[in-house]
């Protein structure tokens, strides 16, 4: 007998039930989702992420991020997405700024040796000042993840309440991606004497820059 | 009753600076929960714990159909599933897969269930380098340890004996900064992140309507483990599975707020088997290891099957009065506190550190911290009848038994007992040097009988009473 069936025998023998026997019917998701004037959404996404100790900006449109950006790396290298937002901000323009990767190996290399990575983000939740992330061809993951500051530029309108928001919109991220991440504040650790440490394996800095009008 | 290892028990005690690392850690988590379930922060919180308790014993009483789900999902999104009995034969199936792609080097983020069948070991005898990449696990790792805390693995260690660790193992210089001493992790672990070829993680939860892994985590190894090298194994046991992505909300809430008081952990994954053709990374292999190692031999007794409802915040290591005292190294297994109290003796027998289910003052703070509403008390109790049960089936446990019938038959015949209980009351200071209760009385004070009775007192107050007209 393979382990599969011993183990799934030995589930339905000490439950008392029948293979293939239908669940008991189960109570409804709860989704607590809070009401909250849409104009609020952004203070409150700044407000929270501020108090994990990342940092936030909110510009009026598109144009302003290239300015914004150029203070921000001076020099520094940057790895960038290819997500669209980013394309309509211009930011593949900066002369710090590499994009355009579809080779695995070659942005590895690249996000392993650099700064800074830009992205954009599919989601933000204001509840908790987290980027949720789903990996496309537009977006990979080790982008936010190998740089240690991950800059976050999208239009405000991505701002949702909560995860529970989130998972109303998105009930099943497994059928768009094989990877959906959520990122709330610096990469930290209390592992030693309980002693707040940030940038462990992720980013020890995180940026938001937050459009408001598309 | 086995004996209780109180050598052990005694070290730690005697240590004031373990003692201090261990009441200053768990009192913090104490406080960072408290904090993050406060009324004005989580007003339906109570509402949570009832809604993840139904959620939790649902799924586990339809555990077939749910693994059953998860798997038909999980393949549909190319990933594989293997169902391993033991530790061994997850040892074995990691290092088949390491064999066939000619894998040297693998990585793991922090995982109790691999903790539980000592993967690590298995893998080292196949030759196969691991490294745990979590800061705590990393730093154990190197210093040949378990983990002294579900949640905060290294809590028993200070900044001092971390420099030393990494000074001996990694041929760096005395360092006693905490940020430092993370930096010189952080860099030698990178490095075993861009060349692993195999990364191995646990799972918080299972997503039975995606087939889906979720990891919770603040460094952002799991992360690295998953993403970097090209091949993912994930290792859980089977009671992680809970039917929908939309019942995260609950437990995701649940499990950051009880066990470091974070609304959210800082990263979330959900993954669902390897990278999609258009995406352009993630791993090109997708395994999920699904572990029994003893779990289905909890699920007969419907009683004691809520402990695996457990989704190992640590809430009520922090809580418990005793685990504050012992620390975590004096439980048998890896699985320390109350929860370790109830899983330990179901999974290697009440015979094996029968001691254990003893080892509580029954205070009930583990249950009221529980978010997910284990009655770990009730489990503890059951479990001490099937010890004492055990005993007498083997013939032991004869003198305390027959101490009980004694004391109820005195208890029923009140004459005996006042006469009794005068003699007692003179012998009572006498207690602290007979037989066994002399290492009872070694922490403790016998308290002082007062010199009348409360049985004598009352009496003479009855006869002083003034006769109504």
């Amino acid at each position: 007998m393979t382990s599969r069936q011993q183990i799934l025998d030995d589930i339905r023998r000490a439950l008392g039930r029948a293979h293939s026997q239908p669940p008991a019917p189960l109570a409804a998701p709860l989704l607590r989702i809070p009401q909250l004037a849409r104009n609020l959404y952004t203070s409150l996404f700044v407000q929270n992420l501020e108090k994990l100790a990342g940092k936030c900006s909110v510009v009026r449109d598109a144009s302003s991020v290239i300015p914004l950006l150029r203070d921000l790396l001076q020099g520094k290298r940057a790895v960038a997405s290819n997500a669209p937002f980013l394309e309509t901000c211009g930011i593949a323009g900066l002369p710090e700024v590499q994009s355009g990767f579809t080779d695995r190996e070659a942005l590895r290399e690249a996000c392993a040796t650099a700064d800074v990575g830009i992205t954009s983000v599919d989601y933000a939740l204001a509840e908790t000042g987290t980027f949720v992330m789903l990996a496309s061809p537009q977006d990979a993951r080790m982008i936010s993840l190998l740089p240690p500051v991950h800059v976050a530029v999208f239009p405000q309108s991505r701002i949702l309440t909560n995860l529970d928001e989130l998972l109303s919109v998105v009930p099943k991220p497994a059928d768009e991606t094989s990877s959906m991440v959520l990122i709330t504040g610096p990469s930290r650790t209390a592992d030693i004497e309980q002693i707040l440490v940030r940038g462990v394996h992720g980013p020890g800095g995180v940026y938001a820059i937050i459009v408001e009008d598309e | 009753m086995s004996d209780r290892p109180t050598e052990g028990f005694n070290k730690t005690l005697d240590d004031p600076r373990l003692q201090l690392a261990i009441y200053s850690a768990t009192k913090r988590l104490m406080d960072h929960r408290a904090n993050a379930i406060e009324p004005s922060r989580l007003p339906d919180y109570q509402q949570l714990r009832d809604h993840a308790n139904h959620i939790k014993k649902h799924t586990i009483e339809h555990l077939d159909y749910y693994l059953e789900q998860l798997e038909t999902n999980l393949i549909a999104h190319g990933g594989k599933v293997v169902y391993c009995r033991d530790g061994a034969e997850v040892a074995d199936f990691v290092l088949g897969v390491a064999r066939d792609r000619d894998a040297r080097l693998i990585v793991k983020s922090k995982s109790m269930t691999t903790e539980e069948i000592d993967l690590n070991d298995g893998l080292e005898r196949g030759r196969v380098e691991t490294v745990e990449t979590d800061l705590g696990e990393y730093i154990l790792q190197l210093a040949h340890q378990h983990p002294y805390h579900i949640v905060a693995p290294a809590l028993h260690m200070t900044r001092y004996d971390v420099a030393e660790i990494f000074a001996k193992n990694l041929g760096v210089p005395n360092e006693v900064v905490i940020e430092n001493q993370t930096k010189i992790a952080r860099a030698v672990l990178r490095e075993k992140f861009l060349k692993a070829d195999i990364g191995v993680t646990g799972a918080n939860f299972l997503i039975a309507d995606s087939g889906a892994v979720v990891l919770v985590e603040n460094e952002g190894n799991a992360r690295l483990t998953t993403s970097a090298p090209k091949i993912h194994i994930a290792v859980a046991g089977i009671e992680k599975v809970i039917p929908r992505a939309q019942d995260l909300g609950v437990f995701l809430n649940l499990l950051g707020r009880s066990a470091t008081g974070q609304p959210l952990t800082v990263y979330t994954s959900f993954l669902s088997g390897p990278r999609r053709a258009s995406e352009i990374d993630g791993p090109d292999e997708f395994y999920l290891v699904l572990l029994d190692n003893g779990r289905t031999k909890l699920l007969a007794d419907p009683e004691k099957r809520q402990s695996l409802y457990c989704i190992r915040c640590g809430a009520c290591l922090n809580h418990c009065p005793v685990y504050r005292k012992i620390g975590g190294h004096n439980y048998p297994w890896i699985y320390s506190g109350p929860i370790g109290a109830i899983i330990t003796p179901q999974f290697h027998g009440v015979s094996e550190d029968s001691w254990l289910p003893f080892a509580s003052s029954l205070c009930g703070a583990c249950a009221e911290v529980c978010p997910v509403k284990i009655e770990i008390p009730k489990v503890l109790l059951k479990l001490r009848a099937e010890v004492t049960q055990a005993e007498r089936r083997e013939g032991r446990g004869g003198l305390e038994r027959f101490t009980f019938v004694v004391w109820a038959w005195i208890m029923t015949h009140p004459k005996l007992y006042l006469a009794l209980a005068r003699i007692g009351s003179k012998l009572a200071p006498l207690a602290p040097n007979i037989g066994p209760l002399r290492n009872w009385a070694r922490e403790r004070e016998v308290p002082r009988i007062a010199s009348r009775s409360f049985h004598q007192w009352w009496a003479r107050r009855e006869r002083a009473k003034p006769h109504p007209q």
